[in-house]
C-alpha cells in the first residue's frame, strides 16, 4: 500500500515537470510579454529592428521593452527628449516613451554596432488629435541650395584662420552690423564672407590672412562653447566613424568607400554599395571654405543620396544640427584663445 | 586497497533507497526540460541563454572536472535523457516490478552490440558542435531528438539500450569511468556461480534486472556499469558492494581491450585537439570554418574533422606501436598490440578534455549568474544577479592548472604504457617498446598545451 502510494506521488510529480516546466515558462514568457512591446535590435544584415514599425497614440505611454540578438546596440528616437538606451546582448531594457504631438518618428541606432550601423531604423506613428509636429523647410531649400554641385574655392589662407587674432582685429576696426548677424552666417560660406570682406575699404590695410583671421572669429561668434561641445558628441557618436575624429574622412568605417581598404567587401557586409564615395574631409580647405553652415545642413538633413552620407532630418533637431555644423568649422579655424572665454 | 562504502552504517540503506535517485533524476529532468524550451523560445544569445549556458558551461564543467573523473557513471543515474523511455518502458516510476511484462522488449541486434554506433552518434554531435554549442535553438532541437530517441528505443528494446549502445555522452563517461575510484562489483564471485536465480540479472520484486544488461559477477570494469543500484537491491544475497578504490584500476586489466573502446579513446584524444585549436585557438578562420554548416569549405572541415580522429591519430599511433615492437623485437599482432597501448591513452585524452574545459570555463562561469535570475532572457532578476556582468575568474592561474592537468595525463598515460610494456617484455627491450608510445604522447601533449597556453 504503501509503494502504491509512493508511485502515485512519484507519477504526479513527474507529471507536475513534465507538464509544469514548460507550461510555467510559456505562461511566463507571455506575461512578460504583456508588460510592453518587445523590440528586437539586430544588426542590419541580421535583420535589423524587428518590428521596424510600432504605432502610439498621443499621451499614452508606449512602453517599450528592448532586447539585442547579437551585439551592443543602442536606441533612440529622432525629434523628442528622450534618453538613449542601451541595449545589450540577451537582456531586456525597458523605455517608456509619450508622444505630445502626432507624426513619424524615427528611432535608431545610437551604437556603431557593424557597417550597416546606419541602416538600423524604424518608425513610431503616432496618432491623435492634437496639431501634428509642424512641417519646416530647411534653410537650405528656403535658399534653394543645390547641395548636390561641386564646392571648392582657390582661396585658401595659408595657415589656419585664428579667431583669436581676428577678434584683436575686430576691436580696432568698426566692422558693418551686417557681419556679426546670424543670418549672414547661416547662408555664406567662409570663402564669401572672406571675398565680401576683401572688397570693403575698411578692410583695405588687411592682409589675406588677416582677414580669414576676421571670417574666422565672425564664424565663431555665432557659436558658444556649449553648442560646440554638443556639437563635437553628436559628430563623434555619429560621424566619426566614416569621417573620422579629426574630420580627415578616414573614420574606420570609410575603408569600405571607393578607394578604401574593404571597399571590395562582400555585398553582405558592404554598408553603402560599391559605388559609394569616400567620406567628405572636412579639414580639406578648398571644399570646406567654400559650404555655407545653411548647405552643409542641407547635407546634414537630406543626406549625400547615393554618395553614401546617411539622412539624418528625422532624427536631429534643427538646434543639433547647427551645432554639429559649428563644430565641423572647427576642423578650418582656430578658436584657441577665445573658447574659454 | 579497497574500501567498502556499502559497509558503512546507514550507506547501503541509502543507496537502496529509490527516493533520492527519483528526486535527483525529476531535478534534473526538469532542468533538461528548462534548457529544451529556454533554447527555443528564449534568446538567441547563447551566453544570455539558458540552455547553451547550463548545458555547454555548468552542466559540462560539472560532469567532466568532478562526476566522470571523480564519480564514474554516477551522471548516468540520475540523467533526465533516458528516464522518462525507462519509466514508460517499466510501467512505473519508482514500483519496482511484480510479475513479468506481458509484452517482451527486443534484443540489440548482436552485431551492434559496441560501442561503435555510440562513436558515430558522438561524431555526428562533434561536427556539429561549434553551432550546437553557440545556437540555443540548435541545442534544444538536440536535447529534444535524444530525450525523444531514447524514449523511441525504450520502447521498443529492452533496458537502458539506448545508453548502452547509442548515447553519445555515454560512450565516453564509461571510457572515463575505468578512472574511477568509485565502483561497483560483486563481493565474492563464487556466491554468485552457486547462485542459481542471478536476481541481479533477471529482477525481483526488489528491483529490476540490470537495466544495462551487465551480469555484475561478470564485471571486471567500470565501462558498462551505470551505477544505478539495482543490483544492490535485488541481489537476496547480500553481496554487492560499492567501493572505494585506487584510481585507474581497471586500466592493470591487461587483455580485454576491444578495438571500439581504442577507437573511442583516439575520438577523445582528436576531438579535444580540434576544439582546442577551433574554439581556444587564435584562428578566427578555422571558427568561421567550423561554423559555416552546410557549405563547402564546411565540408573541408568535416573531412579535416574525421581524418584526424579516425585516420591521422589513430594511424600515427599505429606507427609509434609499430616502431616500439620493432625495436623491442616484440612478437604479436600489430592490432592486438594497438589496442591494448590505446587504452594507455584513456588519462591522456581525460586530461585533455578537463585541460580544455578548463581553459574554457573559468572565463566565462560568470554567465551562470545572469542567466539563473533569468533563464528565459524575459527580463526577470529573480535572485538579484541578472545584470552581474561578464567576469572571468582565476585567469592567471588558469595556464598553470592546465599545464598541470596536461603533465598528470601525460605522466599518467606514460607510466600505464610502461606498465603495459613491463608486463610482457624485459626492462631493456620494454623501455624500446614504451619509448615510441610515449614519444607520441608526448607529441599530443606539446601540441595541447602549446595552443592553450601560448
Amino acid at each position: 500500500m504503501r509503494l502504491e502510494r509512493s508511485e502515485a506521488l512519484a507519477r504526479w510529480l513527474f507529471i507536475l515537470v513534465l507538464v509544469g516546466v514548460p507550461a510555467g515558462l510559456f505562461f511566463a514568457t507571455w506575461q512578460a510579454r504583456q508588460r510592453g512591446i518587445l523590440v528586437q535590435a539586430a544588426m542590419p544584415e541580421n535583420g535589423g529592428w524587428s518590428p521596424e514599425v510600432l504605432e502610439a497614440q498621443v499621451g499614452v505611454p508606449l512602453h517599450i521593452r528592448l532586447t539585442s540578438l547579437d551585439v551592443l546596440h543602442g536606441f533612440a528616437v529622432g525629434g523628442i527628449d528622450a534618453p538613449h538606451v542601451e541595449i545589450e546582448p540577451g537582456k531586456i531594457s525597458e523605455t517608456t516613451l509619450v508622444f505630445h504631438q502626432p507624426g513619424r518618428y524615427v528611432f535608431y541606432c545610437t551604437r556603431w554596432c557593424g557597417p550597416n550601423h546606419w541602416r538600423m531604423r524604424g518608425v513610431i506613428e503616432v496618432w491623435g488629435d492634437s496639431n501634428p509636429m509642424p512641417e519646416v523647410k530647411p534653410l537650405y531649400l528656403q535658399l534653394g541650395l543645390d547641395i548636390d554641385a561641386v564646392h571648392r574655392t582657390e582661396i585658401v589662407p595659408i595657415v589656419t584662420p585664428s579667431a583669436a587674432h581676428g577678434a584683436a582685429l575686430a576691436a580696432k576696426l568698426t566692422i558693418p552690423e551686417k557681419y556679426m548677424l546670424k543670418e549672414t552666417y547661416l547662408t555664406h560660406s567662409p570663402e564669401q564672407m572672406w571675398r565680401s570682406i576683401r572688397g570693403e575699404s575698411w578692410a583695405a590695410s588687411l592682409s589675406a590672412q588677416d582677414v580669414w583671421d576676421l571670417v574666422a572669429f565672425m564664424f565663431f561668434i555665432q557659436t558658444s562653447a556649449q553648442n560646440l561641445e554638443q556639437g563635437e558628441a553628436l559628430y563623434a557618436a555619429n560621424c566619426a566613424a566614416c569621417h573620422g575624429e579629426r574630420g580627415d574622412g578616414r573614420g574606420d568605417m570609410s575603408a569600405y568607400f571607393a578607394g578604401g581598404d574593404r571597399a571590395d567587401a562582400d555585398d553582405a557586409e558592404h554598408p553603402l554599395g560599391h559605388e559609394a564615395t569616400p567620406p567628405s574631409n572636412f579639414t580639406d580647405r578648398e571644399h570646406m571654405l567654400a559650404a555655407s553652415p545653411a548647405l552643409l545642413q542641407g547635407k546634414i538633413v537630406r543626406g549625400g543620396m547615393g554618395t553614401g552620407m546617411p539622412y539624418w532630418g528625422p532624427i536631429f533637431t534643427d538646434e543639433q544640427i547647427w551645432a554639429i555644423v559649428a563644430y565641423l568649422y572647427t576642423f578650418q579655424f582656430d578658436y584657441g584663445g577665445l573658447i574659454n572665454e | 586497497m579497497h574500501i567498502e562504502l556499502t559497509a558503512l552504517p546507514g550507506v547501503k540503506a541509502v543507496l537502496r533507497n529509490r527516493w533520492w535517485q527519483f528526486v535527483l533524476t525529476l531535478t534534473t529532468l526538469a532542468v533538461f526540460i528548462l534548457a529544451i524550451v529556454s533554447g527555443s523560445v528564449g534568446t538567441p544569445v547563447g551566453s544570455r541563454n539558458f540552455a547553451i549556458v547550463f548545458v555547454w558551461i555548468l552542466w559540462w564543467a560539472l560532469l567532466i572536472l568532478l562526476a566522470v573523473p571523480f564519480l564514474g557513471r554516477a551522471w548516468c543515474s540520475i540523467c533526465p535523457i533516458p528516464a522518462p523511455g525507462e519509466w514508460a518502458q517499466r510501467g512505473a516510476i519508482l514500483k519496482p516490478p511484480v510479475s513479468n511484462r506481458a509484452r517482451p522488449l527486443r534484443r540489440w541486434a548482436a552485431r551492434w552490440r559496441n560501442i561503435w554506433l555510440q562513436n558515430a552518434m558522438f561524431l555526428l554531435v562533434a561536427l556539429f558542435s561549434i553551432v550546437i554549442l553557440t545556437q540555443p535553438a540548435v541545442t534544444s532541437l538536440v536535447l529534444l531528438a535524444l530525450l525523444l530517441l531514447a524514449i523511441g528505443v525504450s520502447l521498443v528494446y529492452e533496458r537502458r539500450t539506448f545508453c548502452r549502445y547509442l548515447c553519445p555522452v555515454g560512450g565516453f563517461i564509461g571510457l572515463y569511468a575505468q578512472l574511477s575510484p568509485l565502483e561497483l562489483r560483486v563481493k565474492d564471485t563464487s556466491i554468485c556461480a552457486t547462485h542459481a536465480e542471478k536476481l541481479c540479472y533477471t529482477g525481483s520484486a526488489q528491483g529490476y534486472g540490470c537495466p544495462w544488461m551487465v551480469f555484475p559477477a561478470a564485471l571486471k570494469v567500470n565501462t558498462n556499469c551505470g551505477l544505478c543500484m539495482e543490483c544492490l537491491r535485488t541481489c537476496s544475497l547480500d553481496n554487492i558492494a560499492v567501493n572505494i578504490r585506487p584510481i585507474g584500476d581497471d586500466l592493470q586489466r591487461i587483455g580485454i581491450g576491444r578495438m571500439d573502446e581504442a577507437y573511442k579513446a583516439f575520438i577523445m584524444l582528436g576531438s579535444a585537439l580540434v576544439y582546442v585549436f577551433v574554439l581556444l585557438g587564435p584562428w578566427g578562420w578555422l571558427k568561421r570554418l567550423a561554423y559555416s554548416v552546410g557549405t563547402l569549405p564546411w565540408l573541408g572541415y568535416a573531412l579535416g574533422f574525421l581524418l584526424v580522429l579516425l585516420v591521422a591519430l589513430p594511424g600515427l599511433f599505429a606507427l609509434a606501436v609499430w616502431l616500439g615492437n620493432h625495436l623491442a623485437k616484440a612478437r604479436g599482432s600489430l592490432r592486438r598490440s594497438f589496442v591494448t597501448y590505446a587504452y594507455s591513452l584513456i588519462p591522456l585524452s581525460l586530461s585533455a578534455w578537463i585541460a580544455f574545459t578548463l581553459a574554457f570555463v573559468f572565463a566565462n562561469l560568470s554567465y551562470v549568474w545572469g542567466v539563473i535570475s533569468d533563464p528565459l532572457g524575459v527580463g526577470w532578476n529573480l535572485l538579484g544577479t541578472a545584470d552581474w556582468g561578464w567576469q572571468p575568474y582565476l585567469t592567471s592561474l588558469t595556464p598553470y592548472l592546465v599545464s598541470l592537468v596536461l603533465m598528470i595525463g601525460l605522466v599518467w598515460s606514460a607510466n600505464h604504457v610502461a606498465y603495459l610494456a613491463r608486463q610482457q617484455l624485459s626492462p631493456a627491450r620494454a623501455l624500446r617498446q614504451a619509448l615510441p608510445v610515449i614519444g607520441y604522447c608526448l607529441v599530443y601533449t606539446l601540441t595541447l598545451m602549446g595552443v592553450l597556453i601560448l
